[in-house]
């Protein structure tokens, strides 16, 4: 009976979804601030159904009411209690049902930002803007309702649950998802900000100031999402890489590098006022691509580790829905676009130039992966044969595109809005050069075997760091005290967080040590002066699992590192899963997992056993970037009040030092 | 033209020759990682020449898995009801690979027409079969294929 209810809100959710949008867009047009006002009510009605909805699919979990067929395949009477939990996101319906809830989340947050007493934007824009979140919720809660729908019955109900799949009962996977769909969805907002703006059609400055912060929001969000995919893919998918550039993290992935672009272009719109058709082209493809990557996933056409089921008409609705979103905005976009003010010029070396640079590289980017993406699935349609794209491609591509914009980021930071020399600017980063050349000859010395990749890496990563705590340095003595305004801080944070990551790619990818081989109880193998002795197996037994338990004992010049105890377990379900044992460090992880039993009786295993130098970096420098993100929200600018919206660094400013004119993220 | 145009100009024509320049070299890039999907059925009729990487879907035949017991090494036969094609490989193996399910492996034909996996992949679901593994096996009018193209799978894992 409950689930029916489940259902009937959703209904209901959905009516006040098409509310939110029709009213206010229609108070917006005809100036009419009752209907305008309709929307923050419908918007609080409808994340109030939607969180009944969450609700009770959690509570059917809880319960274990197996009458659902979802809640039938994806959980078990065995499984502990915080993983039915997240068995509510584990699939497809329940996944597509917290989409929807965090869409509506953000709208609340919207609503309640804009309706303050303080708040600077004007009426019938955020009455768009909640409007077209509305249309946003409204599509998705058409798929949910008729494609996907949670509390389907299966009748009669199964005795027990078909359980949770094993890869997903893990600490990773119950925020993994969130994170990431708080940021898909985030861009969301950014989107519907810039087609308010189109909608309105007087575009100016004001609008990106409002936007940022919630597009800082989001991409902070995605970046931590991405970095925890990352992070579990490494300890639980028993492999022990950390990126496979498999299409649905590419799908993650796409909207991120567009996101990243879309900050830089935002920064510039906001100082300068240039950039503004772009900027908006921008947001909308973020969310397009965030679209893009929801057809990827949930139409089944693409085949990859991430297991999916196909339904056609999934895949149809989705593709229709993408149609009309992208369709109709870029319409817009190039109805209006060309009436728009633009900004002030600017030279061929400055800090535009360079952003411009950045946006160009990223969007290269974009395409490289987008079309190693869909290449597959425009080959299979027009019957070109079954192809795969090898990550290769994507590897060997990406680094000859980034490279060239992680060695501008220093440049950026120093050069002045509008024009500047560029012989000023390098001469400021000799220092940090030289700094550069010296690490990186201390590696190569260090290493005997370090090859011309790592290296670069090294000196790409070095100079990142080194160049963006030059600046640092000189704003710290220019300003006299050790201090930086937000936006300014979370920018040095954001880049040193590249240069971390840069320095953590290069080390894993080009210095690891990795060794497959078959190990029986008492052999030894020593990987980069890491022993690795086998003690064996013993059986242990989980609440919905049975094992077997390895012993490897781990010495270093005769004194013992680390006891690690890999599992291979045997989910009641028979699916069979690997769990990796891990040492990890600031400098090196030890990983070692079971393959399979080779010879039971004489407990011989197939074994894998790597040492990865760094790759806590790789992680570390996403988790930089994500609170740098936060940190530059959160700037003062941002918390103005209504009563100094018109103060003069909204106007063009003709002081070009950067050094006194702000930053960029 | 007005100086102002002519660095416009300029400016297009350099992003023109930066977008072609990018292009070309991912289309090259592409065509030299593509991989090609073959079943047993296609690898016996195409001739497909030794050396050159694809990726080879089927069944592992039922009772053709033979391994070693002190090394990675194994041998065993995929099919797709109609024609089979011996594979050896030296590493590990993924956790859901036994005989009767449903494998993608990536690596090239030798002289003896035995193709050596670089890769061994099977899906991390018991149900699930790769489209193009059910395909070819509906190609080749495999009893499997119907009932496992159209089963769902149970648990998926979300990006």
């Amino acid at each position: 009976m409950i689930a029916e209810l489940g259902q009937l809100t959703l209904i209901i959710a959905a009516l006040l979804a098409l509310a939110q949008f029709a009213f206010p867009i229609y108070g917006a047009w005809r100036n009419n601030q009752s209907f305008m006002a309709m929307g923050n009510s419908t918007a609080y009605g409808q994340f109030v159904f939607v969180s009944i909805a969450l609700g009770i699919l959690t509570y059917s979990f809880l319960v274990q009411d197996f009458s659902l067929a979802y809640v039938a395949n994806n959980s078990n009477s065995d499984l502990p209690i915080i993983y039915r939990i997240s068995a509510v996101w584990g699939a497809h319906e329940g996944s597509l049902l917290l989409w929807v809830f965090i869409i509506t989340l953000w709208t609340v947050a919207v609503t309640v930002v804009s309706s303050r007493k303080t708040s600077v934007l004007p009426k019938a824009f955020s009455a768009r803007v909640i409007a077209i979140l509305g249309l946003v919720s409204f599509g998705f809660l058409l798929f949910v309702i008729f494609t996907s729908n949670p509390f389907d019955r299966i009748l009669p109900a199964p005795f027990d649950g078909r359980d949770l799949n094993p890869l997903l009962q893990d600490i990773g996977l119950i925020i993994h998802p969130p994170m990431l769909y708080l940021g898909y969805v985030g861009f969301a907002v950014a989107f519907a900000f810039a087609i308010a703006a189109l909608l309105g059609g007087e575009i100016n400055r004001e609008w990106v100031r409002w936007a940022r912060p919630w597009t800082l929001l989001a991409w902070s969000f995605l970046t931590f999402g991405i970095a925890l995919g990352s992070w579990w893919a490494y300890y639980e998918l028993g492999w022990g890489g950390w990126w496979f550039w498999d299409p649905v993290e590419n799908a993650s992935f796409m909207p991120w590098i567009v996101g990243t672009a879309l900050l830089h272009a935002q920064a510039v719109t906001e100082k300068r006022g240039s950039f503004i058709g772009w900027t908006l082209l921008l947001s909308i493809s973020a969310f397009s691509l965030s679209l893009l990557g929801a057809f990827l996933v949930r139409s089944g056409v693409i085949t990859s580790v991430h297991a999916f089921a196909s339904d056609p008409t999934r895949g149809v609705f989705i593709l229709m829905y993408l149609g009309v979103i992208v369709g109709g905005s870029l319409a817009l976009y190039a109805l209006r676009v060309p009436k728009m003010i633009s900004g002030s010029g600017f030279t061929w070396f400055s800090r535009e130039s360079l952003i411009l640079i950045n946006n160009l590289l990223l969007t290269v980017a974009l395409f490289m992966v987008l079309l190693g993406t869909l290449y597959p699935i425009i080959a299979d349609a027009f019957g070109m044969g079954k192809i795969s794209v090898g990550p290769p491609y994507f590897g060997s591509l990406f680094i000859v595109i980034m490279a060239p914009l992680v060695m501008l980021i220093p440049l950026a930071a120093y050069s002045r809005w509008k024009q500047d020399k560029a012989g000023r600017v390098l001469s400021k980063l000799l220092v940090p050069l030289f700094i550069s050349i010296a690490v990186t000859a201390m590696v190569a010395w260090q290493n005997d075997a370090s090859n011309l990749r790592t290296l670069s890496g090294v000196f790409a990563g070095t100079w990142v760091i080194s160049g963006t705590l030059r600046y640092t340095i000189e704003r710290f003595r220019k300003n006299n005290r050790f201090t930086l305004p937000r936006s300014e801080f979370a920018m040095v944070l954001a880049h040193i967080g590249v240069g971390v990551f840069v320095i953590g790619v290069a080390m894993v990818e080009t210095t690891s040590t990795e060794k497959h081989l078959a190990m029986g109880s008492g052999d030894s193998y020593t990987i980069a002066e890491y022993q690795f002795t086998f003690k064996g197996t013993e059986h242990i037994d989980g609440p919905n699992f049975s094992a077997e338990r390895g012993t490897f004992l781990v010495t270093k010049n005769g004194k013992l590192i680390s006891t690690m105890y890999p599992e291979k377990r045997q989910y009641r379900n028979n699916q069979i899963m690997t769990e990796a044992a891990l040492d990890p460090g600031f400098t090196r992880d030890l990983y070692v997992s079971l393959g399979d039993p080779l010879d039971e009786a004489r407990q011989i295993w197939a074994v894998r056993i790597y040492e990865k130098p760094f790759i806590r970096w790789i992680w570390l420098g996403a988790l930089m970037m994500t609170f740098a993100g936060l940190i530059a929200l959160s700037d003062r600018r941002y918390r103005r009040k209504k009563t100094h919206q018109n103060e003069p660094s909204a106007e063009p400013s003709n002081n070009t030092n950067p050094l006194t004119n702000g930053s960029m993220p | 033209m007005t100086p102002t145009r002519k660095k416009r100009l300029t400016v297009v024509l350099l992003i023109l020759l930066g977008v072609s320049v990018a292009a070309a070299i991912a289309m090259t890039a592409l065509q030299e990682n593509l991989l090609y999907f073959l079943s047993p059925s296609e690898v016996a009729e195409q001739q497909m020449p030794t050396g050159r990487q694809f990726r080879l879907g089927g069944l592992v035949k039922e009772g053709s898995v033979n391994r070693a017991t002190d090394s990675l090494k194994i041998r065993f036969r995929v099919t797709d009801g109609l024609k089979e094609v011996e594979i050896h490989y030296d590493d590990i193996l993924p956790d859901l690979f036994r005989e009767g399910q449903g494998i993608i492996a990536i690596g090239s034909l030798d002289n003896n027409r035995v193709f050596q996996a670089d890769e061994v992949l099977a899906k991390h679901d018991e149900e699930y079969m790769a489209p193009e593994v059910a395909d070819a096996l509906q190609k080749a009018g495999h009893p499997r294929a119907s009932k496992d193209s159209t089963s769902v799978a149970p648990s998926e894992y979300k990006p």
